[in-house]
């Protein structure tokens, strides 16, 4: 799938809705173009203490220690890498809290020394006082396990026709084929189906879908019908590649997981979503194209020392 | 049954394992008769690849006997005597049908991760980390290969393992390399290293009509291979400058086509090499672009730089402004070796080339971490180790001699 792969995900958190009520101009913002600003702030903050540390010794009140302030210039410039990398990992927004503190540490020893500008640093200190409670609530929210809704979109391109692709797709008995978490869809009328999904800790959760629209070789949608423990939906187009290369099928995936039963699917489903679509499309190449999906679980090994990073990522 | 297995940094280890059964209906499982070292497998044994996992089977240079087959496999029969190319392909993808099987999309179960790395995912490979499929390798009594009628190439005739399993990987490699070069009458083509893959790399630039073929490296026995076996004009990098020799070779012009059949762990006299090892142990840059670097700087205006050198993340001062202003091309690539294995073959079937003048010893399986680190070492004038699984250590003659 990696080449061809485009995807314009992301998750719906439930405080990105409206219903969260909080409206402040910070609270009220998108998470991750809060987390991506405060990237942008390390950088440009970095920059100006790694380039004129002069300049920030002046505003700050301290004596000139130029040295340090380079060197928490380049701590700055990192978080700001590592957030602008990841604006959606907490980690990387919760590794500017203890910069921040070593920041209060140093202008709090800077107050102490009667050869400063006071009044300057008391002004620096609040001013990072306050970087430091967005960046605390940035992260909180970040840090937040997905309990609401998911939604991902990915494309990839397929080396069949559209109509192949549409024909395999439309008969939803093949979806668990590529869709892994699913361990079985039933068509049980024209236009309805019963789907099972599993999770971890075998965990069932049922639901019965319909299909909304349907236009031969262009696209399908379907809903959960309403009342299901898992309210979903989805969608997928597709279109002929440009120079006859195939079909380009995107397909978008709606979750919302208004009970505790559907916690554990939750769990798997609202992790990663975007990648877990990514994956089921790759799989759908597979098996469109080369009639399985290429396994590897249940090759022998050797002693393997420990559980790894590996077993839980690559699985 | 038996499998040598990776189990860290310089750390393999022969484990009885549990044989591999069937995946998928499309897979064979082959009993392996002979399974050799590469040059890349020191890159897993020198801890140069991420994404090995301890208890990961190694081994990507095997042949052997299909001893059962998936329920969709129509071509291979059990009995069969097969090569397996190192990539695994699919055969049906947009670059498969291309004969670009190193990048089969389909092949790699792990593509997401190779995505993370490199942006999009080459083909799977057995035996060679996780980032590329966490297949199991063939450095074992038994392998399982995927996509059985679109890889293993059936060996009819009375070949000896020694003549034919190199169409696995490092002939398919050599000639790739040179093949990319587009070689003309007249032409003269340096090679950095003269390991496995540059002797096939120099033997195949004459096949595709060079006029001479310098082979650059700094073990006499593998210079003195280079020179006796394939011909080449040789230069020892610790006793000469590179560059000035192939200037003063070439008039001043330096070779039309220069070929890196190095790669990651490149080593050179002075103080670029400390420099290198430097930032690679500080994790500042993964590969060390030695032969890379000379290999631009020494070509001529408008040649080209053909890379079979293995390459995993990021390399450091590479001198692109040379590339760029002289007109250079670069071609590189994991060998998209099915493409290769009818023709070569038949290459070897006519008298061109034989490929088992490379082969220096024969170990058993048992022994193949001492083989890991002879090669490794470059001990005993090791040039190409090939495991004989299901061999005792008593029958064999570990030297070969040619």
């Amino acid at each position: 799938m990696a080449t061809q792969t485009q995807e314009t995900t992301r998750t719906v958190q439930p405080w990105q809705q409206a219903q969260s009520g909080q409206k402040s101009a910070v609270l009220g913002m998108d998470t991750e173009r809060l987390a991506r600003g405060l990237g942008w702030y390390s950088i440009g903050l970095g920059l100006t203490e790694l380039l004129a540390p002069r300049a920030i010794a002046r505003l700050t009140g301290t004596t000139n220690h130029q040295a340090l302030i380079r060197s928490y210039g380049l701590r700055e410039i990192a978080h700001g890498v590592a957030i602008l990398n990841r604006p959606r990992s907490a980690a990387a927004v919760w590794s500017r809290v203890p910069g921040d503190a070593l920041d209060l540490a140093s202008l709090g020893r800077a107050l102490a020394s009667p050869r400063n500008d006071r009044g300057k640093t008391i002004g620096a200190m609040a001013a990072v006082a306050g970087t430091t409670a967005v960046d605390v609530l940035c992260a909180l929210k970040l840090s937040r396990v997905t309990g609401g809704a998911t939604r991902a979109e990915a494309n990839i391109i397929i080396n069949k026709s559209v109509e192949e692709c549409y024909r395999f797709w439309h008969d939803f008995e093949n979806l668990p084929r590529f869709m892994n978490y699913l361990q079985s869809v039933r068509i049980t009328g024209d236009t309805q189906s019963h789907w099972v999904a599993r999770a971890p800790g075998d965990f069932r959760v049922e639901w019965d879908a319909e299909i909304e629209s349907d236009v031969p070789n262009e696209r399908i949608t379907w809903h959960s019908t309403p009342g299901s423990q898992v309210q979903n939906s989805g969608s997928v187009e597709f279109k002929a590649a440009p120079g006859g290369r195939g079909t380009i099928v995107s397909a978008k995936i709606d979750y919302d997981f208004p009970g505790a039963s559907a916690a554990a699917l939750a769990k798997v489903l609202g992790k990663d979503p975007e990648q877990i679509v990514k994956k089921d499309l790759h799989r759908f190449k597979q098996v469109i194209e080369t009639g399985e999906v290429i396994r590897t679980e249940g090759q022998p090994a050797g002693r393997r020392s420990s559980t790894t990073w590996l077993d839980s990522v690559a699985r | 049954m038996k499998a040598n297995c990776w189990q860290g940094k310089r750390k393999m280890s022969v484990e009885t394992v549990p044989d591999p059964k069937i995946l998928n209906s499309q897979d064979a499982i082959v009993k392996i008769t002979s399974s050799a070292i590469c040059g890349s497998d020191l890159h897993l044994y020198n801890g140069f690849v991420p994404t090995m996992q301890e208890g990961d089977i190694v081994g990507h240079e095997f042949m052997g006997e299909v001893v059962e087959t998936g329920k969709a496999v129509q071509k291979l029969k059990v009995g069969d005597r097969v090569v397996v190319p190192f990539p695994i392909s699919c055969g049906r993808c947009f670059f498969c049908q291309q004969g670009l099987t190193s990048v089969c999309e389909n092949s790699n179960p792990n593509a997401f991760l190779a995505e993370k790395m490199w942006g999009h995912s080459p083909a799977g490979i057995f035996g060679y980390s996780h980032l590329l499929g966490g297949f199991a390798g063939g450095q074992a009594e038994y392998a399982r290969v995927p996509f059985a009628d679109v890889g293993p190439l059936k060996i009819e005739n009375g070949f000896t393992d020694d003549q034919v399993l190199f169409l696995s990987d490092i002939f398919p490699t050599g000639y790739m390399a040179a093949e990319q070069c587009d070689i003309t009458p007249g032409d003269t083509i340096a090679v950095w290293g003269c390991g496995p893959v540059g002797l096939f790399a120099i033997k195949s630039a004459f096949l595709l009509g060079a006029e001479r073929v310098i082979g650059i490296d700094r073990l006499p026995e593998r210079l003195r291979k280079a020179r006796e076996d394939c011909g080449a004009t040789t230069i020892n990098y610790e006793e000469e400058d590179v560059l000035d020799a192939l200037n003063e070779m070439t008039g001043g012009r330096g070779p039309d086509h220069c070929i890196d059949a190095v790669g990651i762990e490149a080593h050179s006299p002075g103080v670029q090499y400390a420099y290198d090892r430097a930032k690679q142990a500080l994790t500042m840059e993964s590969d060390r672009p030695i032969a890379l670097r000379d290999a631009i700087m020494a070509c001529r205006n408008g040649g080209t730089v053909s890379i079979p050198g293995v390459y995993g993340g990021f390399v450091d001062k590479v001198p692109f402004g040379s590339l760029m202003n002289r007109s250079l091309r670069i071609r590189t690539g994991q060998t998209h070796v099915h493409k290769y294995l009818g023709p070569l073959l038949e290459r070897v079937q006519k008298g061109e080339i034989d490929p088992s003048f490379v082969v220096s010893h024969h170990m058993a399986l048992d022994d193949a971490p001492e083989g890991y680190k002879i090669f490794n070492n470059k001990e005993d004038e090791c040039i190409k180790i090939v495991l004989k699984p299901g061999e005792k250590r008593e029958n064999l003659q570990q030297h070969v001699t040619h």
